[in-house]
């Protein structure tokens, strides 16, 4: 999936909704005669992958709506055992994910000049940042089932626990995708003719970080 | 047919034909002691035909699910079946033993029978779906087994692709999956658990990898639209699906003893469940507008666009009307239920079969497609049974309605048996619609029968 250079549902897609879709014009792949200015605009990544990240954000959804709806209904509860959260490991962690995507944009960038070994070790720099997030998530969690959180110790613990652990596998999936294209960027295998394949491992770390900047302050921080 | 060895798949499609038509005939018997209760008593009571009535349905489906993995397989992989004979030698183990079951569960009280097949020494009998004595149960191991291990060795020595990767995945799975039947504890709430798992991760599991990758293979053979790009999204969609559907299982859980977090769980991962099955149909139905080549075998189409919306709509849809906890509450066990039931396997499972079989048949004849006068008796069929289910669905649907209301919501609730009298009406008309089911089974049947000059592909 992700060496598919050809991907016609993308130019199909920019044909149709070309502002949507004019979101990383630099990384312009193929492009078309200059009479046809529409087509400056492309969809970068995969259809599939976003396809694939519109489903998790709708899984995110739907949890964070359960979340409001159940904190509606207790909200002394929660402000309290929110007050409990180890704030400050969450706000490391948003850190690390926020340096990690940045990392992602520098390999990009790196795979459109066509330096591999550069975009290669930008991507273990993001592997890296993922790494330590799930350090900081283990020592938090291991923390927490000290104190004697469960998801059956009370609605917040479980939302808490279920969010942030539903995230965390993400996390480590989105490391698996980061390992992935940094074995692909060693070989060179993303270059201005071809950036589907990173673009798309990208798109989905993205949505990994995107889904803990809303995560972080729902859970943690707001009251 | 381009592999000889492809032919083992006739006799399985054939026995799943038979096997489908007595499936319908215990329905319908079923269908009338909901209304006429001792109809057929007691030679055939309610709790026998519907043991045959499910039995059945698994077991031609298993039937079809191994003749298409037996046609599949060699295209997939450009080379032989590693065995033949070992394949044609388990259709006649796994007929006889399903046939024996079927006999037995008709002609044996089912106590003598377990007590004729060694359920004391293993008890595995008398759970729902799963009643068959333990002789059968580790027979459908042992033919799961050799099957597994005659397609992978085939899938070994030849090309791998990601089709055939996870049509193995999901049949793997099925035959895993099944061991849990042979767990049964005393405690009812571990006992469930582990019923569950064969059930759920079944049907809501390693099915749909089964489903996805013989509609897969159906519409790169119809559409000739690229590998790449339908082996891509196959991807897409069974991911959704494997995610949504094993965490979804906690829509099990919800009243059988297990924690409270499971309502959540369950609710948000089975509402997304439908997600899939909707990117199965835009995927169908995308891949044939893109369509390279007119594939003269027309009906093969028809089923394989007709499984995606039906499957949308039976297990995606109707699935969705009941799996939140609040709603399941009040909807656990009743009609509705059954109408979910029907329409998802109907629509999932029966017709991905009908939809290879379709396709296969007349290649296994000799032929690229039927002739036009055969096509069309069977797209009759299609409708007739198609629309059929539509009905049956919406009857058991408004039936459940009502039942729920009756029995659970009003003031003054009705007891189980009162409330079933005042939605007979609803029970009839499915009976009706069951009725019109048959006829087009029969039509489909037919079909199989009808001469004429075949379609070729420059047609």
């Amino acid at each position: 999936m992700l060496r598919d250079t050809t991907c016609p549902e993308s130019r199909l897609v920019a044909l149709r909704f070309p502002r949507l879709m004019g979101m990383n014009t630099r990384s312009l792949a193929s492009p078309l005669p200059a009479r046809h200015p529409v087509t400056e605009y492309r969809l970068a990544g995969d259809l599939a992958i976003w396809f694939f990240i519109l489903a998790e954000l709708l899984a995110f959804g739907v949890f964070f709506a359960a979340y409001a709806f159940t904190r509606a209904n207790h909200i002394e509860l929660f402000n309290a055992e929110q007050h409990a959260l180890h704030r400050g490991a969450g706000a490391i962690n948003t850190a690390l994910l926020l340096t990690a995507s940045y990392f992602v944009v520098r390999a990009v960038q790196a795979a459109e000049r066509s330096a591999a070994a550069i975009s290669a070790r930008w991507l273990l720099g993001a592997i890296a940042c993922g790494g330590g997030f799930v350090v900081v998530k283990l020592i938090e969690y291991s923390a927490a089932f000290e104190e004697g959180v469960s998801l059956s110790s009370s609605p917040f613990h479980m939302f808490y626990l279920s969010l942030t652990f539903f995230h965390f596998m993400h996390v480590i999936l989105g490391m698996v995708i980061l390992a992935a294209l940094w074995q692909g960027a060693r070989k060179g295998r993303y270059h201005p003719g071809d950036m589907n394949g990173i673009e798309t491992g990208a798109a989905y770390w993205h949505m990994v970080d995107l889904v803990w900047l809303i995560l972080f302050p729902l859970v943690y921080v707001i009251h | 047919m381009q592999y000889k060895s492809q032919a083992v798949a006739m006799p399985y499609f054939i026995a799943a034909i038979a096997m489908f038509v007595g499936q319908i005939v215990f329905g319908l018997v079923m269908g009338l002691q909901y209304v006429i209760g001792d109809f057929l008593f007691p030679a055939i009571p309610f709790n026998v035909a519907r043991m045959v009535h499910t039995n059945l349905l698994i077991v031609w489906l298993l039937f079809g699910f191994m003749g298409a993995a037996y046609y599949m397989v060699p295209e997939e992989t450009e080379t032989e079946l590693w065995s033949p004979k070992l394949a044609l030698a388990l259709f006649w183990i796994f007929l006889a033993a399903g046939v024996l079951t079927i006999l037995g569960y008709l002609f044996v009280p089912y106590a003598t029978l377990a007590e004729m097949t060694g359920n004391d020494l293993l008890a595995t009998m008398g759970r729902e779906f799963l009643e068959q004595p333990l002789p059968t149960k580790l027979g459908i191991v042992v033919v799961a087994l050799a099957f597994l291990f005659n397609i992978t060795m085939t899938m070994l020595k030849g090309r791998k692709t990601a089709i055939s990767m996870v049509l193995l995945l999901g049949l793997w799975g099925l035959a895993i999956f099944f061991l849990f039947s042979f767990v049964n504890p005393h405690n009812l709430v571990r006992d469930k658990f582990y019923w569950w798992w064969v059930v759920h991760l079944w049907v809501e599991g390693v099915w749909e990898l089964i489903l996805g990758a013989l509609l897969a293979f159906v519409l790169i053979k119809v559409t000739g639209v690229d590998r790449e790009v339908i082996e891509k999204w196959l991807y897409v969609i069974i991911t959704m699906t494997l995610v949504s559907g094993i965490i979804g299982t906690g829509h099990h859980y919800y009243w059988i003893g297990a924690p409270e977090y499971w309502q959540w769980w369950g609710g948000v991962f089975s509402a997304l469940e439908p997600i899939p099955f909707f990117a199965m149909t835009v995927f169908a139905f995308n891949m044939v507008n893109r369509r390279r080549r007119e594939h003269p075998n027309k009906a093969a189409v028809l089923w394989a666009l007709g499984t995606g919306v039906m499957a949308f709509l039976g297990a995606g849809v109707w699935g969705f009307l009941h799996t939140l906890a609040p709603v399941n509450f009040y909807t656990h066990g009743t009609q509705i239920t059954a109408a979910h039931g029907h329409m998802s396997f109907y629509g999932a499972y029966v017709m991905v079969v009908l939809c290879l079989i379709s396709y296969a048949m007349p290649i296994l004849r000799g032929r690229a497609a039927n002739s036009n006068k055969a096509q069309v008796v069977e797209m009759w069929s299609f409708w007739l049974m198609t629309i059929g289910m539509v009905f049956i669905t919406l009857f058991l649907t408004a039936a459940g309605i009502l039942q729920v209301w009756l029995q659970r919501v009003s003031d003054t609730p009705m007891s189980f048996m009162a409330a079933q009298d005042q939605v007979s009406l609803f029970y009839w008309m499915r009976e009706g619609a069951g009725l019109m089911f048959f006829i087009g089974l029969v039509v489909y049947v037919i079909s199989f029968f009808i001469k004429g000059e075949p379609r070729t592909v420059s047609n």
